[in-house]
């Protein structure tokens, strides 16, 4: 597959691209077979009456989402969106414009749902729901990544993201599901994350790392798991467990726990902070998969949650956890489980935390230090991830989601230089990977979809020598390790935030 | 279902080329497999391959990264037990496309 995909070229000047229609039809990810499906709760494979289903399920969601039915009727087609997609920069096929992605679903909504389209379909652009149709929905809708860069430029504040959501939600309503995504819910439910590693092969993991750090340093540091009665539980996504760079941060978690003194736990049972229950737009599947984590909470005992280098769990902890689960206020006062929790956790701290905020409020305290040093062969960049920057905040004001790594990274490295402006904090461009992208059989748009943010690294490595960029996200390092080849990067050109920490941090000595 | 032939016999895989059933293994598959997946194999490759399926049938998973450099850097010699070393071996990623050939089921998730 790799042999025939290659990357875009670097753009002169970066602005709309040509066209070219139809470029990447059939393009689409893999379709759920009927076990992945019926797991979750969906029907098998595309069920008889599909259409009049999928009509229905859109109704529901219509009435359901408020949202949904304003990013319906709101869009004028101004065309602000439509080059801020780097689906759409890097494949050049028009469908792929924000604007032009949703019309797939508004001009179906418009046969079906208003009066002009039910009475002139041909003139407001209303189109009945064909199996063509259905199958671009599934095709396209897969060349989103749910980023919302768009969004940021919209005058209407339309969240496309949710236009994206709700389509994948009608598709496994009628069973035409996507194996990435679906294949790892079950996963989740089964197994425990969605990698499908089981406890012993964790602790075997986990073991194999403090033999590793006590070789490297002389220290013990612990990778605890299951620990009832610890302070902190750390939900960090399974990646960190087992991918390259991703390791790497992990090693940096433990570490500053271990500088800090501070008691900890992984848990075996929940074992994953990524939720993919937002990417198919399932709000039972995002519950589901949330609980898991109040469940090993509860029963550990713990009074504070931290939450690892994971870009869209974030989002999911810092925006959906409280009502969800109840870390966080914000939960139905009937949920005596969210009420228990509630209870349990320690307030004088923030639930939940994430290990960027833990970790710079250690460096502010004076609580732990750095040898700076250790990182002079990295000139270092940092990129936003989505979900975090336009998805969620960190700290106590807007735009402590931005400071917070990069006032880590300088307080840990002696080289860091920004990207072009406009392609960092909320106007990020996604890795090309998120949302559920990031699967073998979507490669040629990942390759494509990351070409914005290349051209921004390039020219970084071309002005300050950048060498390294660090990320806060699983989705974010394995996309990049994995195209970074296609445009002439080494693939260990990214790493994580706490890679560096984990290169710099003092442990003797406070 | 699509699936391949080895030998005349016919065995069930995914859309990706993974083997459904992981008992129909054996070493003429792999063979098959890496030749698909353009790996010449040479006995550094078995070494890993080996590995690969003895932790699975202990751990039901592929080892992380870490483990399997780590184990290859145990018995071929340090200079080895390191991923530049595996892709070198396999350079689409010693994660996917090693377990592809050993006949393991595709890590999911965000690796």
């Amino acid at each position: 597959m790799s042999a025939t995909i290659t990357a875009p070229a670097y753009r002169v000047i970066p602005i709309v691209p040509v066209l070219k229609p139809g470029a990447m039809e059939g393009s689409g990810p893999y379709v759920a077979n009927d076990k992945i499906q019926e797991a979750l709760g969906f029907p098998g494979h595309l069920v008889d009456d599909w259409h009049d289903q999928a009509i229905a399920k859109m109704g529901e969601l219509l009435g359901k989402y408020r949202s949904l039915a304003v990013y319906m009727d709101s869009c004028v087609h101004c065309g602000a969106c439509s080059d801020k997609c780097h689906y759409f920069i890097g494949t050049q096929d028009p469908k792929n414009m924000p604007v032009a992605r949703q019309d797939l679903m508004r001009s179906v909504y418009r046969r079906y749902f208003t009066l002009p389209g039910k009475i002139f379909p041909k003139l407001v652009g209303a189109r009945d729901l064909t199996r063509e149709v259905l199958d671009e929905w599934h095709n396209y809708f897969h060349q989103c990544s749910e980023c919302r860069r768009c969004s940021v430029f919209c005058p209407y504040g339309i969240d496309t993201a949710e236009v994206t959501m709700a389509a994948r939600e009608i598709l496994d309503s009628v069973g035409y599901g996507q194996k990435y995504s679906n294949e790892i819910i079950g996963k989740v439910h089964k197994i425990g994350n969605n990698l499908g590693l089981p406890a012993p092969a964790l602790r075997d993991t986990l073991e194999g790392l403090e033999e590793d750090v006590k070789e490297e340093t002389g220290i013990d540091v612990r990778f605890p798991v299951d620990v009832k009665g610890a302070e902190v539980l750390l939900i960090t996504p399974s990646a960190d467990f087992f991918a390259e760079p991703h390791i790497d941060s992990l090693i940096g978690y433990a570490k500053v726990f271990h500088a800090a003194g501070t008691s900890w736990t992984l848990s075996s049972f929940a074992s994953e902070a990524g939720n993919f229950g937002m990417f198919i737009g399932n709000y039972e599947q995002l519950r589901l998969i949330a609980l898991r984590i109040r469940e090993v909470a509860l029963e550990l005992g713990v009074k504070r949650i931290v939450v690892g280098e994971c870009g869209h769990a974030w989002r999911v902890a810092y925006s959906f956890w409280n009502t969800l689960t109840g870390v966080g206020d914000g939960a139905d006062p009937n949920d005596q489980f969210a009420m228990m929790l509630q209870k349990q956790l320690d307030h004088r701290y923030k639930q939940p935390v994430h290990i960027c905020e833990f970790t710079l409020d250690l460096i502010e305290q004076k609580a732990i230090s750095f040898d700076k040093e250790a990182n002079d062969k990295h000139i270092i960049t940092f990129h936003d991830s989505c979900n975090v920057a336009r998805g969620s905040r960190m700290g106590d004001y807007p735009g402590g989601q931005f400071d917070i790594p990069r006032n880590i990274i300088k307080a840990v490295a002696n080289n860091f230089y920004e990207m072009n402006p406009n392609t960092t904090h909320e106007r990020t461009f996604c890795c090309g990977g998120g949302g559920g992208l990031l699967t073998d059989d979507l490669l040629d748009v990942r390759v494509k979809g990351a070409l914005p943010r290349m051209e921004a690294l390039k020219q970084a490595a071309d002005e300050h020598g950048v060498n390294f960029m660090a990320c806060i996200c699983a989705i974010c390092k394995t996309q990049f390790s994995k195209v970074m080849p296609y445009y002439g990067f080494d693939r260990n050109t990214v790493g994580g935030v706490h890679q560096l920490v984990s290169n710099a941090i003092k442990l003797g000595a406070k | 279902m699509s699936s391949i032939e080895v030998s005349s016999k016919s065995y069930e895989t995914d859309e990706e080329g993974y083997l459904v059933n992981l008992s129909d293994w054996n070493k003429e598959i792999a063979d098959y497999i890496a030749k698909t997946e353009n790996v010449d194999m040479t006995d550094q490759h078995w070494e890993v391959i080996n590995f690969l399926r003895e932790y699975f049938e202990e751990y039901q998973i592929a080892p992380a990264v870490r483990v399997l450099t780590k184990a290859i850097g145990k018995k071929l010699g340090a200079e080895k037990g390191n991923s530049e070393y595996l892709y070198g071996l396999f350079p689409y990623g010693p994660g996917k496309q090693a377990c592809k050939i050993a006949g393991l089921p595709k890590p999911t998730g965000c690796v």
